[in-house]
């Protein structure tokens, strides 16, 4: 198959990629990232107050306030998504909804939920991770390589 | 008999009947402009079934009995079953047949698949081959976003050049020129058929399905022009499957590029039609039912009322898979095209 091209076949490619560029509507980009921000923003004061309530009124600390916070958000995530609203939310928000924790939650329920109907083995636990894996992957591997760069580092402080 | 004419299209000389159709469609369709022209609008997209996938097969199988029932025809009066739908190894089709029990030829030629079964049934009922032959083509938003996309659920933005898969089946019914069922006035006639040659521009872009099939599309009606020595005057409309508002406008300024004159107030596109702009379909609907629907309700009711003599269908097909568009494969595009003419339009 590699080289099926011709030289005229590209020549083609290159003129009509220009032309669907032109027939394509734009994305209405200021909207969306202006969305995307006050979204994302509006969710992410939710967590800061949660993260407070958590302070003033559960006598927790600090890092102690961040796993509650991040318990609590993903349970709205997951909750929202069984109600079927995150998609709605989502479709408005843009990465505003995708970036926060809310979002990491929302991709596993939602593929968990897709999927439930192909069993609990093969199904769910099969496909549950089939968008956040690859942000756990990397997530998780670029931490690793961190926290090795940190050793390093330290070893000659 | 068949008879090949021009490079690439086949005239069916004795003009295989179209004698009974059948659409069915979700509510989204059924508020959409063309909504009035569906036989059958399903009141739950999942029909009470267990997953959406046997849902789109109940809903296929039960488009083939309302056609069969509109006229006094059983199941095994009919010879060949030729179907097809977007659901791997096309499911849909599959679980229906062993319902149907007709025998069955599966296609499977994406979105394009109407036509395909048309061209097909057109030849085989004009040769001989079999006397009646049914189209039946489906598909289903929810067993499509899961076989290409994301999970229903989950929360991200489509572009603006996405297309909204058609929850819908259609099923044409093709009787050869002796076996018109008695008292069934057909609408009319298959006279021609242009099989697609798959052309593949380099769009590797899934959200722009317009523009993967537009390339397709332009080159079956040139070649089909240029075979039966017709100018596009001749036809009352040229109807596009699913290019959407982007992939019309793309086939358009293709054919104009190639010096096809076509007048662009009689092209439209089933996909820009079947839902209106308000309804957040963004370039239109797309799927095998999306051209199957407005076949099998709004174009071929306009035939049975003597308001079109002749038209060109062309359904497009965007022929991606889950792993090709991972493996960065660039998206291959076809349009099968037949021509629809009433009885004595000739």
């Amino acid at each position: 198959m590699n080289g099926w091209k011709t030289s005229r076949q590209r020549d083609i490619e290159q003129r009509y990629l220009a032309m669907v560029e032109r027939f394509t509507p734009n994305h209405a980009m200021a909207m969306n990232i202006t969305r995307a921000f006050l979204w994302g923003g509006a969710i992410c004061v939710l967590g800061e107050a949660v993260s407070e309530l958590g302070k003033a009124y559960l006598g927790l600390e600090t890092a102690d306030a961040s796993a509650f916070t991040a318990i609590v958000m993903v349970f709205l995530g997951a909750f929202l998504t069984g109600l079927g609203q995150y998609d709605k939310i989502g479709k408005h928000a843009g990465a505003g909804s995708i970036v926060p924790i809310t979002g990491f939650a929302n991709s596993i329920v939602s593929a968990a939920m897709e999927f439930r109907r192909e069993g609990l083995v093969l199904g769910v636990g099969a496909r549950m991770f089939i968008i956040a894996g690859p942000v756990l992957v990397y997530g998780i591997g670029s931490s690793v390589v961190v926290g090795l760069i940190a050793w390093v580092v330290g070893l000659f402080r | 008999m068949s008879k090949r004419i021009g490079a690439d299209t086949i005239e069916l000389t004795s003009r295989p009947r179209i004698a009974a159709w059948s659409a069915s469609a979700g509510q989204k369709e059924r508020e959409g402009p063309l909504g009035d022209t569906i036989d059958y609008v399903l009141e739950d997209d999942l029909l009470g079934q267990k997953t959406w996938e046997l849902a789109e097969a109940a809903m296929l199988r039960d488009t083939a009995f309302r056609c069969l029932d509109k006229t006094a025809l059983k199941t095994r009066d009919v010879d060949i079953l030729l179907g097809g739908d977007l659901i791997n190894q096309i499911m849909a089709v599959n679980l229906c047949a062993r319902e149907l029990m007709i025998p069955l030829l599966g296609l499977y030629g994406a979105c394009s698949t109407m036509c395909e079964a048309l061209a097909v049934g057109g030849m085989l009922a004009d040769g001989g081959a079999a006397r009646r032959v049914l189209c039946a083509v489906s598909s289903h938003f929810s067993t499509a976003e899961r076989q290409y996309r994301t999970p229903l659920e989950q929360g991200g933005q489509r572009p603006a050049s996405a297309q909204w898969t058609v929850t819908g089946a259609g099923a044409t019914l093709l009787c050869g020129s002796d076996y018109t069922p008695e008292g069934v006035i057909p609408a009319a006639s298959l006279t021609h058929a242009t099989i697609g040659r798959v052309i593949d521009y380099g769009v590797k872009d899934m959200a722009n399905m317009g523009a993967v099939m537009a390339p397709a599309a332009a080159d079956t009606l040139a070649r089909h022009l240029s075979d039966t020595g017709r100018s596009a005057d001749y036809y009352d409309e040229i109807i596009t499957g699913d290019l959407g508002k982007v992939g019309r406008g793309l086939m358009l300024a293709l054919l104009d590029e190639k010096g096809v004159k076509v007048d662009a107030a009689r092209v439209w596109d089933c996909g820009e039609r079947i839902f209106s702009p308000e309804q957040d379909a963004h370039s239109g609907g797309s799927g095998c039912g999306c051209s199957a629907v407005v076949l099998n309700g709004y174009i071929l009711d306009r035939f049975a009322r003597g308001e079109l003599n002749r038209v060109a269908l062309m359904a497009t097909g965007a022929l991606l898979n889950a792993t090709s568009v991972l493996q960065g494969e660039t998206i291959p595009g076809v349009a099968h095209l037949v021509v629809i003419e009433k009885e004595d339009a000739r």
